[in-house]
């Protein structure tokens, strides 16, 4: 075949610097994110290294006290008791969201969409119904013991609420949208043709599925993960409903800082605790994705 | 002669559709077969239910005499080249390459060394560790067929694989392909809408219409020998014309066309027909100032001229009132020249009348 084929330039997505006016489309979201995130998080910041009075007022007085504290080994069991509660959660959202966002995303367009409203369709109510209605579902007399007593695969009722796997069962069902809704989006940008191209090739379902399909939807999957995981281990609501306050997680930890306890300084040492935790986590994930 | 692929009365129905109806088709060994038909014909269906991708609605698809109606694509010992390369965007063109010996489990020297020969043969050497969207055009298509070829399938079914290039890649990649065919001797399934593609690569062209195959034959036999007037049209131009039978003969017959003139052929006439149609190749139709020896002469107007390159094409009208259109070679100085307007003298050879079918 013909040679000296090869001097084309690498082609890549265009690198041009943004005008004035691609600033301006940005500033919005520049505005947002200094107000919202850029802000709040540099007075926690401040406020993680000051002190607090007998009142719960915040004292301004430098002191690395507080986190100090963060390390104590109380603190510490629960980070990690909370860094297990989501990791939980979060492979099993994905092994229940993976199959269900690739179904819908390889489905015939019609009826893609109308999947993909069921998945929202739980967000049409308040989350706290939700979860309360989990807890009716779950408690000893709820219709879940009830089925089970009736098909007589238990003698006894159980008692799942406010056990750790009430927990998770609550962080599973709020999260599992958050995982499947990302994957979606890239099992739907697959082309057909390399998954056929992969079977043409002598791979079975399996070996297209691991070379093939999950390489090409990874940024889903790595999406999904990250908006599963993270709030996860921050919750408390459900925690504290359906734990029933006997699983005490991070979240709650710092919610009773800047509740009950009054000891924002502490709160805001914990909440700094975790985002460097995030960070960290983050960009040694990026730099995985980069050298894969 | 080996037969690699047999399709027995093959027929896939689509919701509302029938892709394929019907088809019979024995493709040998090593030849390369060519699938020629107008978009919607239902071309790349047939060619999915040899790969395995579509199921056939009826009847079976052997391959090398095995039933492999339904057995799924990677358990054939076929491979394709996809219309859009479908080339892995997250592997180098050296994995692409590999990908299929890789998931045959062959080891890892061999499968090195026919990676390496692999991409040779396709003169790739150099890009291996490039990815799909480093590469222009041309080059992914040399992968796509590299990434298939590694695999030595017993058939190699190509979509169109070269619609996506510019016209003069097009035509150095047919040359190439021909040749890369000729030496591995692998069977070879084109698809392609391109007449003249199909011409000038394949031993064999399967003319589809409407879900089925209208003609079967070598590139001389469709183009010379067209059974149905859909070949006639769909390969080249053709005359088409209503023509009466006035004699019988041994191995002639004398058809009598609108507007009185009457022709000798040498083709056999189908059995008892009375009124027929015939088509004429342009390019037959002898153009000269007068009169030659033998029969089938006839005089002539041209009533209009198109100059096209390398030929003229002329209107011609019979003084009966026959419209037949004609190529001339555009020879220039070196000949009087015809023009709009001019009288002159037509000729056509006895195997040059075709007897066709209509649809
Ligand atoms: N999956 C499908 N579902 C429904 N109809 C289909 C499907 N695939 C093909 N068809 C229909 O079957 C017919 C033949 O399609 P096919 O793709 O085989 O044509 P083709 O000859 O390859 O055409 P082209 O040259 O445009 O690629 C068309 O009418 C098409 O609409
Ligand atoms: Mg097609």
């Amino acid at each position: 075949m013909t040679p000296g084929t090869g001097q084309l330039p690498e082609i890549q997505g265009a690198q041009r610097r943004p005008g004035l006016r691609g600033w301006l489309l940005f500033a919005p979201l520049m505005l947002w994110l200094f107000a919202f995130v850029i802000a709040p998080t540099a007075i926690m910041f401040v406020y993680s290294f000051c002190q607090r009075d007998e009142l719960g007022q915040v004292v301004f007085e430098f002191s690395l006290s507080n986190y100090t504290r963060v390390f104590d080994k109380t603190y510490l069991k629960i980070f990690t008791n909370s860094i297990q509660y989501a990791a939980i959660t979060t492979v099993i959202c994905l092994l229940v969201g993976y199959p269900v966002a690739y179904f819908i995303g390889r489905a015939s367009e019609q009826i893609r969409n109308k999947l993909l409203m069921l998945v929202m369709i739980p967000f049409w109510t308040s989350f706290l119904i939700r979860t309360y209605a989990w807890m009716s579902i779950l408690k000893a007399e709820g219709p879940l013991n009830g089925m089970l007593l009736y098909m007589q695969l238990i003698a006894a009722p159980l008692d799942i609420l406010y056990t750790p796997a009430a927990v998770v069962i609550g962080l599973v069902y709020s999260y599992l949208p958050f995982m499947i809704l990302p994957i979606y989006g890239s099992v739907e940008k697959l082309d057909n043709a390399l998954i056929e191209a992969a079977f043409d090739l002598g791979a079975g379902p399996v070996s297209a599925f691991s070379h093939v399909i999950v390489p090409l939807t990874r940024p889903g999957i790595f999406a999904g993960v990250l908006l599963v995981f993270i709030p996860a281990i921050g919750m408390f609501a459900i925690t504290d409903l359906m734990g029933g306050g006997r699983v005490p997680m991070i979240g709650n930890v710092i919610q009773n800082q800047f509740g009950q306890a009054r000891d924002w300084p502490f709160g805001a040492a914990l909440g700094m605790t975790m985002l460097l935790l995030f960070a960290a986590c983050f960009a040694l994930s990026m730099r995985k994705s980069d050298a894969a | 002669m080996d037969v690699m692929v047999e399709l027995k009365r093959v027929t896939k129905r689509f919701s509302g559709t029938t892709a394929v109806n019907e088809v019979d088709l024995t493709i040998r060994a090593g030849e390369f077969i060519t699938l020629l038909g107008p978009s919607g014909c239902g071309k790349t269906t047939l060619l999915r239910m040899i790969s395995g991708f579509e199921t056939p609605s009826e009847g079976t698809v052997l391959l090398e005499g095995k039933d492999v109606t339904y057995e799924p694509p990677y358990r054939r010992d076929v491979n394709q080249v996809f219309q859009s390369y479908a080339l892995f965007p997250h592997m180098t063109v050296q994995e692409n390459i590999a990908f299929g010996l890789k998931m045959k489990k062959v080891g890892r020297a061999e499968m090195d060394e026919r990676v390496r020969s692999a991409i040779a043969m396709v003169s790739l050497a150099g890009m291996e560790a490039r990815k799909p969207t480093q590469l222009s055009g041309g080059q992914r298509q040399r992968v796509a067929l590299a990434r298939a070829i590694v695999c030595r399938p017993k058939v190699l079914l190509l979509d169109e694989p070269l619609s996506a290039l510019d016209a003069k890649l097009r035509h150095s990649m047919q040359v190439e392909l021909k040749q890369l065919q000729k030496k591995l001797g692998i069977t070879f399934v084109f698809v392609t809408h391109d007449q003249e593609e199909a011409l000038t690569m394949s031993d064999r062209i399967a003319v589809i219409n409407k879900g089925k195959i209208e003609q079967l034959g070598d590139a001389d036999a469709i183009y010379h020998r067209p059974k149905t007037t859909f070949v006639a049209n769909f390969i080249g131009q053709a005359n088409i014309l209503h023509a009466s039978v006035v004699a019988r003969e041994a191995r002639q017959a004398r058809v009598e066309l609108e507007g009185g003139l009457t022709l000798t052929t040498s083709e056999e006439l189908p059995e008892g027909a009375e009124r027929v149609l015939v088509s004429i190749r342009p390019e037959k139709v002898w153009i000269e100032k007068e009169r030659g020896e033998g029969d089938n002469w006839f005089e002539a107007t041209i009533e209009d001229e198109l100059f096209q390159g390398p030929t003229d094409q002329l209107r011609l009208k019979t003084d009966g009132g026959l419209t037949l259109s004609a190529l001339v070679a555009n020879e220039s100085s070196r000949r009087t020249p015809v023009h709009a307007g001019d009288r002159v003298w037509c000729h056509l050879h006895h195997d040059d009348i075709v007897f066709v079918h209509e649809d």
